[in-house]
Parts: structure tokens; sequence; C-alpha cells
């Protein structure tokens, strides 16, 4: 067992953890944030994409141990984040979902394509999204919402993307 | 699957972790982005007893502006390179080259030291350091030494990297005003393994041109007539892709069958035509 002390949506956390242990079933195991999701495990669906220190991470190939001392947030933090509100509503609008899945991640690797300025042409938005897989929905409505809501933001807030 | 068990530690120094290395008394792996080595943990390919976690260290994290070259930490990743929050000494190559690497998520935790450290063939580093002609500096217990990255990399997931190494970084010359690069990169789906990479870089003034095929069934493949074509200049198709396809079949060794030639064949010319035109 190792140590760690971590933020996890703001909560300042401390824990006993074996090594191997990865970020994903200590957030899903451990915080209950199962909003998370697993598919493959070895970095390729894209499911269970977070947030680490403001970037986004694939939480099945980080060691819990390994964010010790780092900033995790995952989409059960983000209830009042205005991107991920915009984004919420136009998944809804457009029937951006089906079995839902994907869907978390698919919000967070949203979130970090508007706010890097990644999310201004459907071939970037695709471009974007090509490390998160979906079997439902054949993407055409998820890139829709995306282009949407980066729209949105970019009208509300155009200097504070 | 889930990744067996192991142990972990988190030196504080460079020092310290090399002495780790050097003294474990089980098989001990270096993790830096863990964006290869956990995936393999988890698949059961990999399972060290020790992992010694050097991503936070600050001297692999160190970038240096030099006069002829930059040298980058090992742990620099492959987002810091993308977004330009490192020096380029490449004009924008290496930019546009982490930007096709895998997905963002994983680009903002792999590093280039692990990405050489890999050395996967399918990889973009090793194909592009080695044709910018990079040298990597490998710190060890007996000290430190320097290798050419077309060196370094020996073979498919070989490399000259001792059991008692780790890499400290990664020196690349600066190009010269005028140097022109191309790359391309053929794969199904944005950010997947390349099935082939083709990087092309030349530089009138150093007097330098190198091509080099990647993903190319073993190391980095230097293919030497179309480098001496491409330091003379442009040439009609015809010749460019006899050139290249005598160059593929050399590496017999290689063991290309006709779709890879082909492919390898493409995706040099396209970098070739970037670079020249």
């Amino acid at each position: 067992m190792t140590a760690i002390h971590l933020h996890v949506n703001g909560a300042a956390i401390a824990d006993d953890v074996p090594p191997r242990l990865s970020l994903a079933d200590f957030l899903r195991e451990r915080r209950n944030l199962t909003g998370t999701h697993l598919g493959c495990e070895h970095g390729v669906c894209g499911a269970c994409t977070v947030f680490v220190d403001g970037e986004p991470a694939r939480s099945c190939l980080m060691l819990a141990v390994a964010c010790d001392e780092r900033m995790v947030e995952t989409i059960e933090g983000f209830a009042d984040d205005p991107v991920i509100a915009a984004l919420r509503r136009t998944f809804h609008q457009r029937h951006a979902l089906q079995c839902g899945y994907c869907t978390p991640a698919m919000l967070i690797t949203a979130r970090d394509l508007i706010l890097r300025k990644r999310a201004g042409s459907e071939r970037e938005i695709r471009d974007g999204l090509a490390g998160n897989i979906c079997r439902c929905t054949g993407y055409t409505n998820i890139v829709t919402a995306i282009a949407e809501a980066a729209k949105e933001i970019g009208k509300e807030a155009p200097n504070a993307q | 699957m889930k990744a067996p068990p192991v142990d972990y530690v988190r030196p504080r120094s460079l020092t310290e972790a090399v002495g780790l290395l050097a003294h474990a008394s089980v098989e001990a792996r270096v993790i830096a982005g863990g964006q290869s080595l956990v995936g393999m943990m988890n698949l059961r390919v990999a399972a060290p007893g020790l992992l010694i976690d050097i991503a936070r260290l600050p001297e692999l994290l160190t970038v240096a502006d030099h006069a002829d070259a930059v040298t980058l930490g090992a742990c620099v990743t492959h987002a810091a390179i993308e977004d330009g929050r490192v020096a380029d000494p490449s004009h924008g190559l290496m930019p546009r080259v982490a930007s096709t690497l895998a997905y963002r998520a994983i680009r903002t935790r792999g590093t280039i030291g692990g990405s050489l450290a890999l050395s996967d063939p399918a990889a973009e580093w090793p194909a592009v350091l080695a044709a910018l002609d990079a040298e990597v500096v490998l710190s060890g217990s007996s000290g430190r030494r320097l290798l050419k990255c077309t060196e370094f990399t020996t073979g498919i997931f070989q490399t000259k990297l001792a059991q008692n190494e780790i890499i400290e970084s990664v020196r690349v010359p600066k190009l010269s005003a005028g140097a022109r690069c191309g790359y391309v990169k053929l794969c199904r789906k944005s950010g997947e393994f390349a099935n082939a990479l083709a990087v092309v870089v030349a530089d009138p003034r150093r007097g330098y041109s190198r091509v080099v095929a990647g993903a190319a069934n073993g190391a980095p493949l230097v293919l030497g007539d179309a480098s001496h074509l491409v330091a003379e200049g442009p040439h009609d198709p015809d010749t460019l892709r006899g050139t290249i396809g005598r160059d593929l079949d050399r590496a017999s060794d290689r063991h290309f069958d006709e779709f890879q030639r082909n492919l390898h064949t493409a995706a040099a010319m396209r970098a070739v035509q970037q670079a020249l035109l």
C-alpha cells in the first residue's frame, strides 16, 4: 500500500492504495464516482477520459499512485461548468447519445476541444474525437452537438475561451 | 484487464532513480507517462516487480535552447511539443508530428523519452528523431553517454539502453533557415499507429538531407539513395519512385510484402514532394 494525497473534484482526499490500482478503478471503486467508465482498459476506447491537472487523460493508463499531489476532475465535478452545461443541452437537443456509455468521456473530450479552440470545424471536431469510440450513434449527432456548443460558448465569452 | 501486483517508488532525483534501477532485486521498469507501459501491464504483456516513477523529476523536464541545438528533457510530453510550449529546433516539424501522435488524452501524459525507450516500430519519434539526426543522452550508474538516434534503436522494441540506464534528454540539431521538411503518416484512423511513416529533412545550408521510413518492420530505415536525391533538389516522380523502391528492396531483412512496399513508397514520395515543393 502507498499513501496518496490528491484533489478529486475540488475535495482533498487521502488514501492508501496498492500501486497497481488504476486511477479509473480508484475513482469508481473507492470514490464511487461511476460516471468514469471503463471499456478497453488499454487506452484505445476513451471511455475513461478525465481531467488530470487541467488536461484530459486516460484514467485506465494512469496509476492512482502516480496521481499523488495531482488534481483530478471527473464528469461529476462539472455539474456547474458552463461548457459542460452547454454540451449537456446540445447533446440532449441533438440526440447525441443512445446507450450513454461513451457520453461522460465525450463531454470531457469536447470540453477540452472547446477550451483549446479545436472545435471550429467538423473536420477538427472529428479529428479531436478520434480517440473516443461510440458504437451507437455513428458520431454525426455528437459532432453537431459539439459544434453548436462551441458556437454558443464562443458567443457568450469570446475572450474567455 | 487489471495490471498485476507491483511495487512503486517515486525518487526525488535522477541519481536516486539510477541507483534504484541499478540495485533493484526484482525486474525494475522506469515509468514516465506510462501510456504504453500501463497498457502493457493491463494486458499482462509486462509484469515488472518495481516501477520507478520519473515523470516529475526536474532534471528530465528541462529544456535548453542552445545556439545549434535544442535539448529536450526525456519527460517532456507530446502535448507540450504540440502546443509549442518548448523550443522547436525543427521549423514546425516536431509540433506537427506530435499532433498526429495517438490522441490528445494520451499526448498530455506520454513523453518523448518514453517513446524512444520503448521504440515501438510504428512509433513516430524514433523515425523523426533519426531524420533530424538527433542524439539521445543516457544516464547510468557509470556516468553519461551520448548516442545518435539512428544507432540507439536497433530493432523492434530493441534499443541500446542498458538495464541500469535512463534516457535523460534528446539533443536535436537546429535546422538552418531555408531547411525543408516532409512528414507523412499513413494509418486508417487519426491517431492510430502508423502503417507507414516517412520523414524527410532537407537542409542545404548544412549540407544535410535524410529520408527515413518508419513502421518499417524494425528500426527506422534510412533511405540512403533517396536522401542523396533529395540533396540534389526536385526530380521527376519516376526517378524518385525507382530510387525509393531500390532503397526499400536493399533492406531485404525487413521482408516487406508488396502492399507494404507500395505503402512505404507512397509515403516517402509524398513526404519528399512536401519537402521540395
